[in-house]
């Protein structure tokens, strides 16, 4: 890993993405940031990838998944953190899914939305540490 | 209630043959609503005494209650009152052989819904609960209307919600970057998060407005004000509001509405109808594209064609288009800015003039919409 480690953000809404990006380039990472999930694929292919973190429901509910599944193929030592709306609006959580149903998720880390800028540079210094 | 339904009906009268007759009557008789496309069975139970209905209360209940009024014990008029007490409204035809003026004012008050005098025969047993089954199945689909009024009012006010929680999001996380310095040193990049606000901001001030216009048109008709009005003048006041959004795109606007043409409208219906079309004709549209707003009248009824050479739909996404906050998404539109309510908006608008609106949309090559609409009758 280089000394500045390069992230993988992926989500459609485009100010959540530049936010994260403003955030976590500051803060001392090179951000390649992607819109989508081809767009991701696509970026994870020709890069170094240290650490990945996708937005669950993209222009598919369940795009994030997909994308992370692919990820994992392909880098199965890649950290990959999912953020999803998904548990502020309907109260489903992540944490409370038994252990062998969560094998299908390739995240290592889900955050809900919204979440702090703070709250996601740690999880990602716990994950590449 | 489906079109198989049975009705419970319990009779209490202190008469076996009483009690039998109607057993005999309605048992395993079909009945037909016709113009409610309903049929009904009834499934008869009797009771001897007030009482003992008071006691199978508990447990059970009918739809519909024959209910003698001379009873030993609890009488009839004691059982209806003990009804109203314990607020549990059932259909109930009184059965009795004294009927009285008095009494049947004391019986309506406490909420019997017919009578019927003995002796009477089977037929007008039938007749006398059929028109009560007719008033169970009507109470039960303005019931099932109401449930379904409520469900579709919150679905829309959770979209609604979703909708203006997101911008309200992300305006939240740029003022945070921006109080805290957590973007970095580039002035630019501070610069655009201030623009982006201001993106947001509008995106939720367009939500507001279409909201309010949506809410208007569902409130009803008392505000409006219904006159002739010249079709030129209303186009051409809609189209001088999107000149710009035209013009920095290259889009190519034009007109094609004969002077004379009036329609007997809402002005501001109409507006709101047109500027939806115009906005979307140019939001969706390419850059260097044409827009063609075209209107004729014939017979009382005004066509208006809005064409555009845009992006276009799929035949999936055109079924959509209609529906309260079904914005398209895809690759093309991720970007386009829109609250997702305005072809509901205009979709009213065209049912308030007895009109229909067709669209036909080739992906990549564009989409024009044909709105018909009738002259409003009543100024």
């Amino acid at each position: 890993m280089s000394e500045q480690p390069t992230i993988l953000l992926v989500d459609d809404d485009e100010d959540f993405l530049l936010q994260q990006k403003l955030y976590l380039t500051n803060a001392g990472y090179n951000v390649i940031a992607a819109e989508g999930r081809k767009e991701a694929q696509a970026a994870a292919d020709e890069n170094d990838i240290d650490c990945a973190v996708i937005d669950l429901m993209m222009e598919e509910t369940d795009a994030g998944f997909i994308l992370a599944h692919h990820l994992k193929k392909n880098l199965p030592d890649l950290p990959v953190i999912m953020v999803t709306a998904v548990t502020s609006e309907t109260g489903l959580n992540f944490d409370s899914i038994a252990t062998g149903e969560k094998k299908w998720i390739k995240a290592d880390a889900v955050l809900a939305k919204p979440i702090r800028f703070e709250q996601l540079n740690s999880e990602i210094k716990r994950l590449l540490a | 209630m489906n079109s198989e339904a049975t009705l419970n009906v319990w009779v209490v009268d202190d008469e076996p043959g009483m009690c039998l007759g109607a057993v005999r009557t309605l048992n395993g008789y079909h009945d037909r609503f016709s113009d409610l496309e309903e049929k009904v069975a009834y499934n008869v139970e009797s009771m001897n005494t007030g009482e003992r209905f008071l006691e199978k209360l508990e447990t059970s209940q009918p739809h519909i209650l024959l209910l003698d009024g001379k009873l030993p014990g609890i009488d009839g008029i004691g059982v209806l009152e003990e009804l109203h007490t314990r607020g549990q409204p059932i259909v109930t035809i009184m059965i009795t052989a004294y009927a009285t003026l008095d009494k049947a004012v004391e019986a309506t008050k406490l909420g019997a819904y017919d009578f019927l005098a003995k002796p009477f025969t089977p037929g007008e047993l039938r007749n006398a609960v059929h028109k009560a089954a007719r008033n169970v199945i009507l109470t039960e689909k303005a019931r099932q209307l109401e449930e379904e009024h409520r469900k579709v009012r919150f679905n829309f006010i959770s979209v609604l919600a979703h909708e203006l929680k997101s911008p309200l999001g992300a305006v939240e996380g740029y003022v945070n970057l921006i109080k805290t310095r957590q973007a970095g040193d580039n002035l630019d990049d501070y610069d655009h998060m201030i623009n982006r606000i201001g993106i947001r901001i509008g995106g939720m001030r367009k939500l507001i407005i279409d909201l309010l216009d949506l809410t208007r048109i569902e409130a009803g008709t008392g505000n409006r004000r219904i006159q002739p009005l010249t079709m030129h003048d209303i186009c051409n006041s809609v189209l001088e509001l999107h000149t710009e959004a035209a013009a920095e795109r290259s889009i190519t606007v034009t007109l094609d509405c004969p002077d004379g043409i009036t329609f007997t409208a809402d002005s501001s219906e109409m507006e709101m109808l047109f500027n939806n079309f115009v906005s979307n004709g140019i939001k969706y549209n390419r850059d260097g594209g044409t827009f063609t707003l075209q209107i004729t009248k014939k017979e009382g009824k005004l066509t208006c064609t809005f064409a555009d050479t845009g992006i276009g739909m799929s035949a999936k996404e055109q079924e959509r288009l209609f529906k309260e906050f079904s914005r398209i998404k895809n690759e093309k539109t991720r970007k386009i800015p829109g609250s997702g309510l305005g072809l509901s908006i205009v979709h009213k608008i065209i049912q308030l003039y007895n009109g229909n609106v067709g669209v036909s949309s080739i992906p990549d090559k564009g989409t024009t919409f044909t709105v018909v609409l009738e002259e409003s009758s009543n100024p």
